[in-house]
C-alpha cells in the first residue's frame, strides 16, 4: 500500500485508518471512520462523550478489533493479523490511558523497563538505562523508585508516557490523558505532550483541552455519533466551522475548559 | 450394579447420621455464638486483663488441631474433672468452644470497623456503655458479621467429620462402619462425600437467603 | 506413676518421632498444594470452557468434602480399584487436594481483583496475554492472596494430625498411642497441644514477615 494520491513529497504516511466500523451489542459506535496521520503530525480528536473516540483509538492498536475496515502502519496492514503479529505492531504504537494503568506492583522505573525486558528482550542494565533516560525526559528522574500509589496523578501519567516512549513507537495514542487529573496537575502532563509534539513525535490525541488543541494540533477531527463530521486545522475549525453542531460543541467546551488561548 | 445395591442398602443408615451431623453442627455453632459474642465485646471494650485472657483463650482454641482438642477434652480433661459425657455432648462442647474463638474474631472485626462514632453518639444521648453496646453496637456489628459468619457453617460441617475419632455416630462414622462390613469402601465413602456436599451447598443457599432478608439498604459500606 | 521419667523416657522420644513425621507431612504438602492451587486458579480464570469447568468442579468437590473422607477414600478405598498407597503418601495426596482447592479459590479471587486496565496496558506495550498474566497479573494476585493462603497453610499444619486416622503415626498419633497405654490423656495432649501452639505461632510469624516483605506501597487499598 502506497501513500495517498496527490501526496506531497515531504509528507511521510505513518497511519492510515480506513472505513472503521465497530458495534457493541447492536449499537454501532463507529460508522466508517477514515483519516491519515503523517509523520510529525499531531491529530486531536474531539467530540461528545460516548464510546466512539476511545474505541477508535483502541481499534488502532487492536486492543479492540474493528468489525470492518483497515488500518495501516506505514505500508503494513495492522488489521487481520494473528495475535503474535499484532503484538509486534503494538510495540510501535504507544498508548497512554485516561486512568494511567501503571502496573501497581512495580515502581516507576520498573514500570518503564518491564516491556523493554519482557517484550523487546533487552538486557536488564540496558533497559534500566533507557528507562531512566525516559523518566528524566518527563521530569521524573528523582521519582524512579516510587510506586504508583506514592505518585500524584500528574506524575503517574508522566510515567505512563515514559513507559510508552521507551518502546520507541512510531506514533503515540493519547486517550483523554488529563481527564482523570485534578485541574492543577493537568498542566504538567500537557507540557510534556507539547514538548513531544515540538520534537516531532507523531501523535493522535483525544482531549477536551482546547488550549492544547489550539496550540499543538495540526488537524482537529470532530467525531459525532460515530461519524467524522468535519476536520481541519484549528484556525479553520475553531473560527469557521462548517456545521452549527461543531460550533455549538466547541462553544460548550470553551465554557467548561477555558478559552481557545488556553486561559482558564 | 453391585455398588448401587450396597449404596441403596446403606442409605437409610447413613441418612440417620445426617441428624447427628446437623445436630452437632448447629448446636456447636449456637454455643460458639453464645460464647463468641461476649468474648468479642470483652476484647474490644474490656480491661487490659480481660483482653489478655480472651486473647489467650482464642490463641489456644485456634492453635490446636481439632483432633487434639477432642482427645484432650473427651479422654482427658472431662474425665479428670469427673464429667462423664457422651461422645456427642463432648463433641458439641469442643466444637462449640473452638468455634467461639473463631466467631469472636469475626465479631471483633465488625465491632472495630464501626469505629468510635457510634459509641460516642449513643453515649452523648445519655446511654451507659453497656446499653450502647447492646442497643447500638451489637445490632450493627452482628449484621456486618453475617458474610464472614456464613463461612463458619461449611467449615464446621467438614470439621464435624473428625468427631469420628471419638465415635460420634455422624455420617462418616456410620459410613466407616458399613465400609468395613461390606468391603465396599469406595461407593460408601463417595456417598458420604456427596451427602456432605449437599448439606454444605443447601446450607449455604439458606444462609444466603437469610442474608438478603436481614439486609438494611445502604448499610454495606 | 506420672513422674519425670515418664516424660523423659517414654513420652518425649515417641513425640519426637511423631513430630518428625508431622514435619515431613507439612513440608511435602504445603509447597505442592500451593503450586497446584496456582495451576487450578489459572485454569479456572483463563482456561477454556472445559478446563474452567473442571477447575471449578475440583474446587467445589475438595472444599466441600471433609478431609477425613478424602483420606479414607485414598487409603481404604483405593485398594479396591487396585491402587495401594502408603499411609504417608495417602495423607500427603489428601492434604494437597484439600489445601490446593482452598488456595485456588483465594488466588482466583485475587486474580479477578486485578484491575482490567493492567492487562490492557500490558497488551498495549506489545505483551502477549500469557506474558501479561505471568509478569503483571500473577505477581499482583499472588501478593494479594497471601493472607488467605497463609490461613490455609496454618489450617493444613493443624489438619496434618488427621494423617493418624489413616495409620500414619505423626505427632498426634504418637501421643495417642502413649496416652492410651499409660492412660495419661490430659498430660500427653497438653504437651502435644503446646507443641502445636508453638509450631502454629512460629508459622504465623513467618508468614506475616513474608506478607510484609511482599507488600508494595498502596497495594492494600486497591479496588
Amino acid at each position: 500500500m502506497k501513500g495517498p494520491e496527490g501526496m506531497n513529497q515531504k509528507k511521510e504516511l505513518i497511519l492510515r485508518i480506513k472505513d472503521i466500523h465497530k458495534s457493541f451489542g447492536g449499537k454501532e459506535v463507529l460508522k466508517g471512520i477514515s483519516f491519515d496521520v503523517y509523520k510529525g503530525e499531531t491529530k486531536v480528536i474531539i467530540g461528545p462523550s460516548g464510546m466512539g473516540k476511545s474505541t477508535l483509538l483502541r481499534c488502532i492498536n487492536q486492543l479492540t478489533f474493528p468489525d470492518q475496515g483497515t488500518i495501516w502502519l506505514r505500508d503494513q496492514e495492522v488489521t487481520h493479523h494473528n495475535l503474535r503479529e499484532i503484538n509486534l505492531f503494538r510495540q510501535k504504537i504507544g498508548m497512554v490511558f485516561q486512568d494511567f494503568n501503571l502496573f501497581d506492583h512495580l515502581d516507576a522505573v520498573r514500570n518503564v523497563e518491564i516491556a523493554l525486558i519482557k517484550v523487546k528482550g533487552m538486557k536488564k542494565e540496558e533497559a534500566r538505562e533507557k528507562a531512566m533516560h525516559e523518566l528524566k525526559k518527563v521530569g521524573l528522574g528523582k521519582q524512579a523508585s516510587l510506586y504508583p500509589a506514592q505518585l500524584s496523578g500528574g506524575q503517574k501519567q508522566r510515567v505512563s508516557i515514559a513507559r510508552a516512549l521507551a518502546m520507541d513507537p512510531e506514533v503515540m495514542l493519547f486517550d483523554e490523558p488529563t481527564s482523570a487529573l485534578d485541574p492543577e496537575l493537568i498542566g504538567e502532563v500537557l507540557g510534556v505532550m507539547q514538548k513531544l509534539a515540538r520534537e516531532g513525535m507523531t501523535m493522535v490525541v483525544i482531549t477536551h483541552e482546547m488550549g492544547f488543541a489550539r496550540s499543538v494540533a495540526d488537524e482537529i477531527i470532530f467525531l459525532e455519533k460515530g461519524k467524522l463530521l468535519e476536520s481541519g486545522p484549528p484556525e479553520i475549525l475553531f473560527y469557521q466551522p462548517k456545521y452549527e453542531r461543531t460550533r455549538r460543541f466547541l462553544f460548550k467546551l470553551t465554557e467548561l475548559y477555558g478559552d481557545l488561548n488556553g486561559k482558564k | 450394579m453391585e455398588n448401587f445395591i450396597v449404596i441403596y442398602q446403606a442409605l437409610p443408615f447413613l441418612l440417620q447420621g445426617i441428624i447427628t451431623t446437623l445436630g452437632l453442627v448447629l448446636s456447636a455453632l449456637f454455643l460458639g455464638f453464645i460464647i463468641g459474642v461476649p468474648l468479642s465485646v470483652g476484647q474490644v471494650f474490656g480491661s487490659s486483663w480481660t483482653k489478655k485472657f480472651i486473647g489467650i483463650y482464642i490463641w489456644f482454641f485456634r492453635g490446636l488441631p481439632i483432633l487434639v482438642l477432642l482427645f484432650l477434652f473427651y479422654y482427658g480433661l472431662f474425665n479428670m474433672i469427673g464429667l462423664n459425657l457422651s461422645a456427642f455432648v463432648a463433641a458439641v462442647l469442643v466444637l462449640g468452644l473452638r468455634s467461639s474463638a473463631y466467631q469472636a474474631q469475626i465479631f471483633r472485626g465488625s465491632i472495630q470497623s464501626l469505629g468510635q462514632g457510634q459509641l460516642l453518639a449513643a453515649q452523648s444521648l445519655g446511654m451507659s456503655t453497656g446499653k450502647a453496646i447492646w442497643n447500638i453496637i451489637l445490632p450493627q456489628a452482628l449484621r456486618l458479621s453475617i458474610p464472614g459468619w456464613s463461612n463458619e457453617y461449611p467449615a464446621m460441617l467438614t470439621e464435624s467429620a473428625v468427631t469420628y475419632a471419638i465415635g460420634v455416630m455422624e455420617v462418616l462414622t456410620r459410613g466407616n462402619f458399613i465400609a468395613s462390613r461390606t468391603y465396599k469402601p469406595m461407593p460408601i465413602y463417595l456417598t458420604c462425600a456427596i451427602i456432605f456436599l449437599i448439606l454444605s451447598y443447601s446450607g449455604m443457599k439458606i444462609l444466603h437467603i437469610l442474608e438478603e432478608k436481614v439486609r438494611i439498604p445502604g448499610f454495606e459500606e | 506413676m506420672i513422674n519425670l521419667d515418664f516424660f523423659l523416657e517414654i513420652l518425649f522420644p515417641s513425640l519426637l518421632e511423631g513430630l518428625i513425621m508431622t514435619m515431613q507431612l507439612i513440608c511435602w504438602s504445603i509447597p505442592i498444594g500451593l503450586v497446584m492451587g496456582v495451576i487450578i486458579a489459572i485454569g479456572r480464570v483463563y482456561g477454556n470452557v472445559l478446563v474452567s469447568f473442571f477447575s471449578k468442579a475440583y474446587i467445589i468437590f475438595f472444599r466441600g468434602t471433609p478431609l477425613l473422607i478424602l483420606l479414607f477414600i485414598l487409603y481404604y478405598g483405593f485398594p479396591s480399584i487396585g491402587i495401594y498407597l502408603s499411609p504417608f503418601v495417602a495423607a500427603v495426596i489428601g492434604f494437597v487436594l484439600c489445601s490446593s482447592s482452598y488456595h485456588a479459590e483465594y488466588i482466583r479471587g485475587a486474580i479477578q481483583s486485578v484491575r482490567s486496565g493492567q492487562v490492557l496496558a500490558a497488551q498495549a506495550l506489545g505483551m502477549s496475554k500469557l506474558s501479561a498474566v505471568f509478569n503483571i497479573v500473577l505477581p499482583q494476585a499472588l501478593r494479594r492472596a497471601i493472607p488467605g493462603c497463609s490461613n490455609e497453610i496454618i489450617y493444613l499444619i493443624k489438619y496434618s494430625s488427621l494423617a493418624f486416622m489413616v495409620t500414619c503415626i505423626e505427632l498426634t498419633g504418637a501421643g495417642k498411642i502413649v496416652a492410651s497405654r499409660y492412660f495419661t490423656y490430659t498430660e500427653v495432649f497438653l504437651v502435644i497441644g503446646a507443641i502445636y501452639l508453638i509450631i502454629v505461632s512460629l508459622a504465623t510469624k513467618l508468614l506475616n514477615i513474608l506478607e510484609e516483605r511482599a507488600s508494595f506501597p498502596g497495594w492494600e487499598n486497591r479496588k
